[in-house]
């Protein structure tokens, strides 16, 4: 056992606490408290009070930035959750190559957002020109397609290797049994693997959905919020209003309310998780 | 014919996925003119020159040089001072210990965009806005995911594994880094392979934090890739250059980093 007072306790704990206590939470106490003065990055002169929340409300960036991330996260979570169980229940079929193919479903996973945005902005302007779908990232619809187009070949191997963990726990002996009782593919589909992996939906729901907020290398990378800033995500609004327009405190502002959004989200998850535990 | 069907479907799949590397890999060996002329077939004539420029524009080297001391570096304080405070944490039951814990937890759910703005003014302050700087961010702000990983592993240890060394003489530090630091290997290949792929990639804190000379591959391709957007040759060299460390590193470690990946996600 270890004691409080005793001195080996905060040698171990020390090194990672300092450095929590430096990286996040000083400078989060600080950012709440500059969000409510006129901060402009290194010094303030008055209290402004809600005055730049209230702004944050009439900025139509702002706004734009959140109905775009909330469209494009609606759309990822249902599309990343269809294709990854796909992928997971193709690869965990007994063929030649399954191995192969579940390497190179995860494979765009290692790569950076930055890198993949890249790559395919050489697939959307110069491959898509020269089969006839010219004009793609040049307006908002194709750009937010690209973006989804992007997550989906990042993220889908990722969701798959949540699902596959999960679908491997289920014992061969009952799918076998449901088999022999004269239960079609569909039927064992859905009243025996699909509850038996409903926990896994929630993780990578959750995922899926924190990620898509959070989203912006690939944002920066492949459309850089262009054209106009129609494609500019809740993320790249927050570090552009603070490093491109010099508003420190609207964009501490701003984080904060991005920092309810997304915890909220993670609350939620947390109190799922929970719930999921106590009823198993 | 049903096997076929699924064969067929995961061919098609895997050559579906694969595109894009084939689009990148095969562009980044013709000559403008050829990928003007054709984008979707091999190239022909075939140039290394692009690799050769882009090797030098990108200053590959040195950005390759400080990604790796970085990435490594910053790893390896997160494995060693995580383990240890999870140790700690575990083996200390006490409200205490139960209060820390919770804040390393609730870090998790304050988004990035949230501090980074105090953050680089205050390490700005303090002239840290360097690598160094950089690894000290990267073990704050990476800890608590390694914490929780560890504690839940420590906490299946008998404490008598503890109390025996601890009988025969051994201290705190002999305790934990001889007993119990090797009986986690497991999970810290976990910790390793998750912190890798999280620090390797990153770009927004290291845009924010590293001075030129400093900068790491993601860093050096955005600017590189600002300069010669419209020289497509040279760019996707440069692509294809970037991602060849992750490819190596998947080719040795692949069982490894899905095992850590999925254990990262689902506990």
């Amino acid at each position: 056992m270890m004691k409080n007072r005793s001195l080996s306790f905060w040698l171990f704990v020390m090194p990672t606490l300092v450095a929590l206590l430096l990286v996040v939470f000083i400078p989060a106490i600080m950012g709440i408290f500059y969000s409510f003065t006129n901060w402009d990055g290194l010094t303030y002169t008055t209290i402004l009070g809600f005055k730049n929340y209230m702004a944050i409300f009439h900025d139509s960036g702002f706004l734009a930035a959140l109905w775009f991330t909330v469209k494009f996260v609606v759309v990822t979570v249902i599309l990343l959750n269809v294709i990854g169980l796909s992928l997971a229940l193709l690869v965990t079929r007994k063929f030649k190559g399954n191995n192969l193919l579940r390497t190179i479903f995860f494979m765009p996973n290692l790569i950076g957002g930055l890198i993949l945005g890249f790559i395919w902005q050489f697939i959307f302007t110069q491959v898509f020109d020269a089969i006839g779908l010219s004009g793609w990232l040049t307006n908002q619809t194709t750009g937010f397609w690209g973006l989804v187009i992007v997550t989906i070949w990042q993220m889908s191997g990722y969701i798959m290797i949540i699902y596959i963990a999960y679908l491997q726990n289920i014992p061969t002996e009952v799918i076998e049994a449901a088999e022999i009782d004269g239960a079609s593919a569909w039927q064992r589909f859905w009243n025996i693997t699909f509850p038996m992996i409903a926990p896994a939906f929630t993780v990578s729901m959750f995922l899926t959905l924190s990620n898509g907020f959070k989203l912006y290398d690939p944002n920066l990378s492949l459309t850089n919020g262009g054209p106009y800033k129609s494609t500019e995500m809740l993320a790249m609004n927050i570090v552009n209003t603070a490093y491109s327009e010099n508003d420190f405190a609207k964009a501490e502002a701003k984080a904060l309310i991005f920092f309810i959004i997304v915890g909220a989200i993670s609350l939620v998850q947390v109190y799922y998780n929970r719930k999921r535990e106590v009823d198993l | 014919m049903k096997k076929f069907l699924t064969l067929l479907v995961g061919l098609l799949l895997g050559l579906l996925w694969i595109f894009p590397f084939y689009l990148i890999l095969t562009n980044s060996f013709k000559t403008p003119k050829g990928i003007f002329a054709s984008v979707l077939g091999l190239p022909h004539p075939a140039t290394g020159a692009n690799y050769q420029d882009s090797f030098k524009a990108l200053d590959f080297m040195r950005s390759l040089g400080n990604s790796l001391i970085i990435t490594v570096v910053g790893v390896i304080l997160i494995i060693i001072f995580s383990s240890m405070a999870a140790f700690a944490l575990q083996r200390n039951k006490s409200k205490l210990s139960g209060g820390i814990l919770m804040l390393f937890v609730s870090a998790m759910l304050i988004p990035f965009q949230t501090v980074m703005i105090p953050l680089t003014a205050n390490f700005g302050r303090v002239h840290m806005l360097n690598m160094w700087g950089l690894i000290i961010m990267y073990l704050g702000f990476q800890s608590s995911l390694s914490i929780f990983l560890y504690q839940g592993t420590i906490a299946s240890i008998p404490v008598s594994m503890d109390e025996s060394a601890e009988l025969e003489g051994a201290n705190k530090f002999q305790t934990f880094f001889k007993i119990i630091f090797p009986m986690l290997t497991p999970i810290t290949t976990t910790v390793g392979i998750l912190n890798i792929i999280a620090i390797w990639n990153d770009y927004l804190l290291p845009s924010l934090v590293l001075p030129q000379h400093q900068y790491t591959i993601p860093l050096q391709m955005f600017f590189f890739f600002g300069q010669y957007t419209k020289q497509w040759h040279l760019a996707l060299a440069g692509l294809a250059l970037s991602i060849l460390p992750v490819i190596i590193f998947y080719a040795f470690a692949q069982r490894y980093i899905i095992k850590g990946v999925t254990d990262g996600a689902v506990k």
